[in-house]
């Protein structure tokens, strides 16, 4: 029987959580045993060239490419995670919802303490995405099946979770690993 | 102006005898004089009944008619009902805002005039209607709210707002109010023959376990909406242990369940039927003081029930050895609210009694335990008291032949919205539905909301039905919609209604109550697909049975009924889009700054 398909993918995130996939060290030796790596940042695969058992998904939707590669990923992915705070919450980026976005691009590209632009033009060539209005998490985009928490989760939190997934064994996480005080 | 905040303030306290218990009183007072209860103020009554200014605080922001920050000498409270607003509320409130020029919310520059919103005040037979004050306007019409308007610049007395008064008491000289009682349908109990005094004096002659005896045979079930029976409340509240305590009888007319007006009825009409059956309740659980838990709304009706109470004290219907009872000391004061839904609920009524929010108490213990003051106390709703006086008068054998098997004796309704005839109807328990829309005017209703918003709402194939607690059970509150109503536009608004008077203490009701309407909300604006009403109806039963009061256990009621009852309303709504995809989302509404920033739409898909 062929491996099981794993993506992943880094929305408006700081990596972070992929590091944490990575902290997992020896034991991604056994994870290349149990499944596959398909579209993701790990194997630098673009695009989807399978189905995929499980997609990660780290962080929220700051624009509109995070949205279709977030739809993507819906597509192609029998199960989809939300792993991190950015993922479930928005996170950091999600500080701005705050902030009306005109007064954010203003703070960044026009009137910011250290900003040079002698054009005074905030950036608007059609290949740069455009922003959202807001910072969404995952699961107000797509329909999101689990969520894995902390920032970033611990490289046993995914382990264990992933494992239970793959094995088709309930997800038992202890106490320490979900506990963040 | 200090100066004169601190000894008047004082002077209330010491009024109310410094007692942090009576909190209430003492706020509404500091209120009525200045307009508000500021800062000051605060600080000034918690070292005077020496508690903290928190617990001032938390009772002054609690309540809708109380507020830190002043209002206008004058404060227009314009009812927000479904009914008012089907029955033309919003060119008044237009009308309001223009004369005044102001918005609902705001005070005049002069500080004369604050203008507001207020739920159900209990006035839906003659609506849209508003409070000016304490002062009652009915009927409003654009004229009418331009005349006010015009009226209270040339003169703030809102007595003079009043030109001609209504039937019945509400043309009494303490009362003086142009409210009409609509009384359409007269039945055997409420307003059948009736001796005063004699139900009191039949129990007096009798010992307290023969009376409650009487009330089980009679099977008398609470009126107010639960349906607890009465004869089983005394005598627990008569068997609790009191040691070192008092026992209390507690009248609930804090009749906010929008729809309902048939206690205030009572309160102008049967008073001394309703102060009988609380002094009868008394004697039966052994009890020395009455409470009357009045609604602010109806705080037009205060003097003239003090009046009776007055008079039943002079004939020796109230104090000491009543009608010469030796021993039997029973007097009945009255506690006024302050403009909170959730006070209906019992426990949240004796928390507000008490001086405190208007948060419910965990039960067990039962207030028939535990309730005002920790001490054993009986609630029962105004019907409740007025049927139990004549029961003590007729008999319970003449009750229970009343009405049907499992609910003896006659029910008042309350009949609004689309039908010929709003007002009071009593009616034998085991009507029917249809029956009772003939009777009403209402041929041809969509849909009768029964029992107010946290009853349930039913639809013609339901018409069969019958009123009683067996079947569609209801404190009183019929509302009737017709063809032309919106039932969603219903639901949604009293989804509103709950979110708005929950008391925040528990996370089901308070967070559950907005999930509910949010989805509702995308279900009407066609962004719901078909998997949302399983997750309407699977919230709907978390919140109901993990909310701590009756509030959160029945707000999700007109959207559980509707869903049963009017499925098809929602199903045509929602639609079956991409798997996996949030309807609830959509990328070109969500990038409209960036794209007006930019000055270009978001990218073409490749």
């Amino acid at each position: 029987m062929a491996k099981p398909k794993v993506a992943t993918t880094s929305l408006a995130g700081c990596f972070g959580c992929h590091m944490s996939i990575l902290d997992i060290d020896e034991r991604i030796l056994k994870l290349v045993e149990l499944i596959e790596f398909n579209k993701s940042p790990i194997d630098d695969i673009k695009v989807f060239t399978e189905r995929c058992a499980i997609g990660l998904i780290e962080g929220g939707c700051a624009n509109e490419e995070n949205v279709r590669v977030l739809q993507d990923f819906r597509r192609n992915c029998d199960i989809l995670i939300s792993v991190g705070e950015c993922a479930i919450c928005g996170g950091i980026p999600a500080m701005r919802n705050m902030i009306p976005l005109k007064e954010c691009l203003d703070e960044a590209y026009l009137n910011g303490p250290t900003v040079y632009n002698p054009s005074g033009k905030i950036p608007d060539d059609k290949e740069i995405p455009l922003l959202l209005n807001k910072v969404y998490p995952a699961h107000e985009v797509v329909k999101i099946d689990y969520h894995l928490q902390g920032c970033p989760p611990p490289a046993d939190t995914i382990w264990e979770a992933l494992v239970a997934l793959l094995t088709d064994k309930p997800v038992a996480l202890p106490y320490e690993l979900i506990k963040y005080d | 102006m200090s100066k004169n905040l601190q000894t008047t303030v004082k002077g209330i306290c010491q009024s109310c005898g410094n007692d942090r218990g009576r909190m209430m009183d003492i706020v509404r007072a500091v209120q009525e004089q200045f307009g508000c209860v500021s800062n000051e103020a605060l600080d000034l009554i918690a070292s005077q009944v020496n508690c903290h200014r928190v617990e001032v605080e938390s009772v002054v922001s609690f309540y809708a008619f109380l507020s830190t920050r002043p209002k206008g000498q004058v404060v227009i409270r314009l009812c927000d009902d479904i009914i008012d607003r089907f029955n033309g509320l919003e060119p008044v409130a237009e009308t309001f805002q223009k004369e005044l020029g102001i918005n609902f919310g705001q005070t005049t520059s002069d500080g004369k005039i604050t203008l507001e919103k207020t739920p159900c005040i209990g006035m839906c037979d003659q609506a849209p209607a508003c409070m000016v004050n304490d002062e009652i306007v009915t009927y409003l019409s654009t004229d009418k709210a331009k005349e006010i308007v015009t009226g209270l610049k040339k003169d703030l007395n809102v007595k003079k707002l009043v030109h001609k008064y209504g039937d019945g008491n509400n043309a009494n000289d303490l009362v003086k109010s142009m409210v009409h009682n609509n009384v359409r349908q007269k039945g055997e109990v409420i307003f059948g023959d009736h001796i005063a005094e004699e139900g009191l004096k039949k129990a007096l002659a009798m010992t307290p376990q023969e009376v409650i005896r009487d009330m089980k045979t009679a099977r008398l079930r609470g009126r107010g909406g639960a349906g607890f029976p009465t004869g089983m409340k005394w005598e627990f509240t008569r068997a609790a242990d009191a040691t070192g305590k008092k026992r209390y009888v507690v009248c609930n007319a804090d009749e906010g369940e929008p729809g309902t007006f048939k206690d205030r009825v009572l309160l102008t009409e049967k008073a001394d039927m309703l102060f009988e059956g609380m002094t009868i309740g008394g004697y039966a659980i052994g009890a020395e003081a009455g409470i009357l838990y009045l609604r602010a709304e109806y705080a037009y009706l205060r003097a003239f029930l003090e009046d009776a109470l007055n008079k039943r004290r002079k004939n020796n219907l109230l104090g000491n050895n009543i009608l010469g009872k030796a021993g039997f000391n029973f007097d009945i004061r009255i506690q006024m609210g302050a403009g909170a839904y959730i006070c209906g609920e019992e426990t949240s009524l004796l928390s507000s009694c008490e001086g405190l929010r208007g948060d419910p108490k965990n039960r067990p213990p039962f207030p028939a335990q535990q309730g005002y003051l920790a001490a054993p106390t009986t609630v029962n709703n105004v019907e409740t008291f007025c049927c139990a006086s004549r029961i003590m008068e007729k008999g319970a054998g003449w009750f229970a032949s009343l009405g049907s098997k499992g609910s003896p004796g006659t029910k008042l309704l309350s009949v609004s919205g689309d039908c010929h005839n709003p007002g009071v109807y009593e009616v034998p328990f085991g009507i029917k539905l249809s029956d009772l829309l003939n009777m009403v005017g209402a041929n041809g209703a969509q849909a009768v909301q029964v029992g107010g918003p946290s009853g349930s709402m039913v639809g013609p194939s339901d018409y069969g039905r019958t009123i009683c607690y067996d079947d569609l059970a209801t404190g009183g509150s019929i509302m009737v919609f017709g063809p032309e109503r919106n039932i969603l536009e219903i639901v949604d608004y009293f989804m509103d209604f709950f979110i708005e008077e929950s008391c925040g203490y528990c996370t089901p009701c308070r967070v559950g109550n907005v999930l509910l309407k949010q989805k509702l909300e995308d279900i009407m604006h066609g962004r719901g697909e078909p998997s949302d009403l399983t997750y309407l109806e699977n919230l709907g039963q978390t919140v109901k049975i993990a909310s701590r009061c009756g509030l959160g256990q029945t707000s999700p009621n007109p959207i559980l009924t509707t869903l049963k009852n009017f499925r098809g309303l929602y199903e045509a709504l929602v639609k079956q889009g991409e798997p996996g995809m949030l309807p609830t989302f959509n990328l070109e509404e969500a990038v409209t700054q960036a794209a007006h920033i930019a000055g270009h739409g978001p990218m073409k898909h490749h």
